[in-house]
């Protein structure tokens, strides 16, 4: 097994850019849709504050179940086949099937839910005597949702975050298959198909390094964030 | 100040063997403008179910809140939370929010009224230095104690400058001593403030030390009410008996048992040596309980005296000739107390 640094810095150096592009870009989607899916998802159950939008009960059960319907398909899939079926959405949305731009489509369909069930678990451990006080002050339930739920929640969704970072690096190991490479296609392809053990020792090192490193700075921050 | 009419609340039986709850049983309430209005009950009585209709974080099935001339159950969505701006409100549990500080958690009410920043600023300062607790405006509630806790909800629900607060047994988790300096303070910013009180306790304690009025609540039913001192002087009354446990002596058959209910300047005359002096009488004290009520000082007395009671009409028409509520008791009516 030989080290050969002068060939392995640059290969793995563009696939770790590449992980990072995807998993960042990801990321954004994530918490752009999974956010306020996770919010919905509290706020349109029984006794949430959209229980009734609209006046219409009938419709927050309804709000409430088809996302959940929708949340659990997201999740059920493992994601290689998930990736595979959304290719035809790729290609609309990303104008391509193959690369790093591509490979953010299918990372973001699925850590959308991860992420949205986890904001709910964060939510819902939201004392509801808070909710009342601020009803009692006449709060809109906009206002109770940005600036009683989330903020309570902040640090528990901070670490769902760290989980759901986590969850993308993993999954984006397999995006190698549509040619967006990154550190998992290196050690498929460099450490697997070729035997190179060097790169296959590597990759899991620089992985471990990346997790524990996200999972440490998403702990720090959420005890921080909180005073409890 | 607070009229509550009619008030019914009942929640729908959740599965078909299960019954209809009816918390609230028809309800109604007057809360005189300044006064501290103290509803008692015992667990399960529908205290809490009531004072959560009173600004419709629950909705009563049926009947009327009106606070200060305006029916609450007849406003939108969008009026009753600009009335609710004027309705204050603290809990058994201070529900603050653990991601503010003191001084961020009395602004949150002012920030929902659309206040300005500076202005916020310097009505949380006014109203942390009332309550006392100025020094402690960039603390985190979880830095405080229960009582300092208590006094930043009480902060927080008059920052707005409410002309009403409701206590939802805003005592009930706080030591005895804790529960002394809040209902102090309570009765400070009633008087300072002319604030309105509407609470609901199930500690005596706390009818005793501040209520000017006391309504029992039972299996959703007001089933007393009035100024606790009326109560007092009302014969057969279960507050009276409630604030004034006497025990459980009885007189001895053939003997008159009274009991004497008085309040003011007649708790310092000497009533019972006046009797046994001028009738010659040889009195029994079964059982005997004073207190200050508000600001006055108020006594129960329960006494024996020998024969019946027409051996005894003259002393007992000269104590109620000199002011004092008076109530001969059967001897049955004893054993039942």
């Amino acid at each position: 097994m030989i080290f050969d640094w002068n060939t392995m810095v640059p290969v793995l150096g563009l696939a770790i850019i590449q992980t990072f592009q995807m998993v960042g870009l990801s990321l954004v989607f994530t918490i752009l849709f999974g956010l306020p899916v996770g919010i919905l998802l509290v706020a349109t159950d029984r006794g949430g504050v959209f229980e009734t939008p609209y006046g219409s009960k009938r419709l927050g059960a309804a709000l409430h179940s088809t996302l959940g319907f929708i949340v659990n398909v997201g999740r059920s899939l493992p994601f290689i086949i998930l990736m595979v079926a959304l290719i035809p959405l790729t290609r609309l949305i990303a104008g391509t099937s193959i690369g790093v731009v591509a490979a953010v489509v299918p990372l973001s369909v699925a850590a959308i839910p991860f992420f949205a069930r986890l904001v709910e678990i964060a939510l819902r451990e939201v004392d509801s005597g808070l909710i009342e006080a601020a009803k009692s002050l006449g709060a809109t339930r906009a206002t109770i949702i940005r600036k009683v739920l989330v903020p309570e929640a902040l640090p528990a969704i901070v670490l769902g975050l760290s989980t759901s970072v986590i969850s993308l690096i993993n999954y984006s190991a397999m995006a190698g298959i549509i040619g967006a490479g990154g550190i998992g296609d290196i050690a498929f392809r460099f450490g697997y198909q070729r035997f190179d053990d060097a790169y296959m020792i590597t990759t899991i090192v620089l992985l471990v390094v990346i997790v524990q490193a996200i999972q440490s700075l998403g702990s720090w921050s959420a005890k921080r964030l909180s005073h409890r | 100040m607070i009229t509550i009419t009619d008030l019914y609340k009942s929640y729908p039986a959740q599965n078909a063997r299960a019954q209809t709850v009816h918390a609230v049983n028809g309800v109604d309430l007057h809360v005189k403008e300044g006064e501290i209005f103290g509803v008692v009950g015992a667990s399960g009585a529908g205290k809490s179910t009531l004072i959560r209709c009173v600004n419709l974080l629950e909705r009563p099935t049926s009947g009327t809140i009106t606070i200060d001339g305006q029916d609450l159950t007849k406003l939108s969505d969008a009026e009753l939370r600009h009335a609710r701006q004027g309705i204050g409100m603290i809990f058994q549990h201070f529900n603050l929010l653990s991601s503010r500080t003191v001084k961020q958690n009395v602004e949150f009410g002012l920030e929902i009224m659309g206040m300005s920043r500076a202005a916020r600023a310097a009505r949380a300062e006014e109203i942390l230095d009332l309550v006392g607790l100025a020094d402690r405006s960039s603390a985190y509630p979880s830095q405080l104690s229960g009582g300092q806790k208590q006094r930043v909800g009480i902060a927080r629900a008059l920052a707005g400058n409410p002309k009403v607060l409701l206590s939802d047994e805003a005592t009930s988790a706080l030591d005895p001593q804790t529960t002394d300096s809040i209902l102090q303070l309570l009765k400070d910013l009633n008087r300072k403030l002319g604030l309105t009180i509407l609470l609901i306790t199930h500690e005596m304690e706390v009818v005793k030390r501040i209520c000017d009025s006391v309504g029992l609540i039972d299996e959703g039913r007001i089933v007393e009410s009035g100024s606790v001192i009326d109560l007092l002087n009302t014969p057969g009354s279960r507050v009276a008996h409630a604030l004034f446990p006497l025990g459980e002596g009885t007189g001895s058959p053939g003997n008159t048992t009274i009991e004497i209910m008085f309040a003011g300047d007649v708790v310092e005359r000497p009533v019972v040596s006046m009797l046994s002096r001028d009738y010659k009488l040889d009195i029994s004290i079964l059982g005997a309980a004073v207190e200050t009520i508000g600001d006055r000082r108020v006594g129960r007395l329960r006494l024996e005296l020998p024969g019946n009671i027409e051996a005894n009409a003259a002393p007992v028409a000269r104590l109620r000739e000199s002011g004092l509520f008076l109530e001969v008791l059967t001897p049955a009516e004893v054993v039942a107390q």
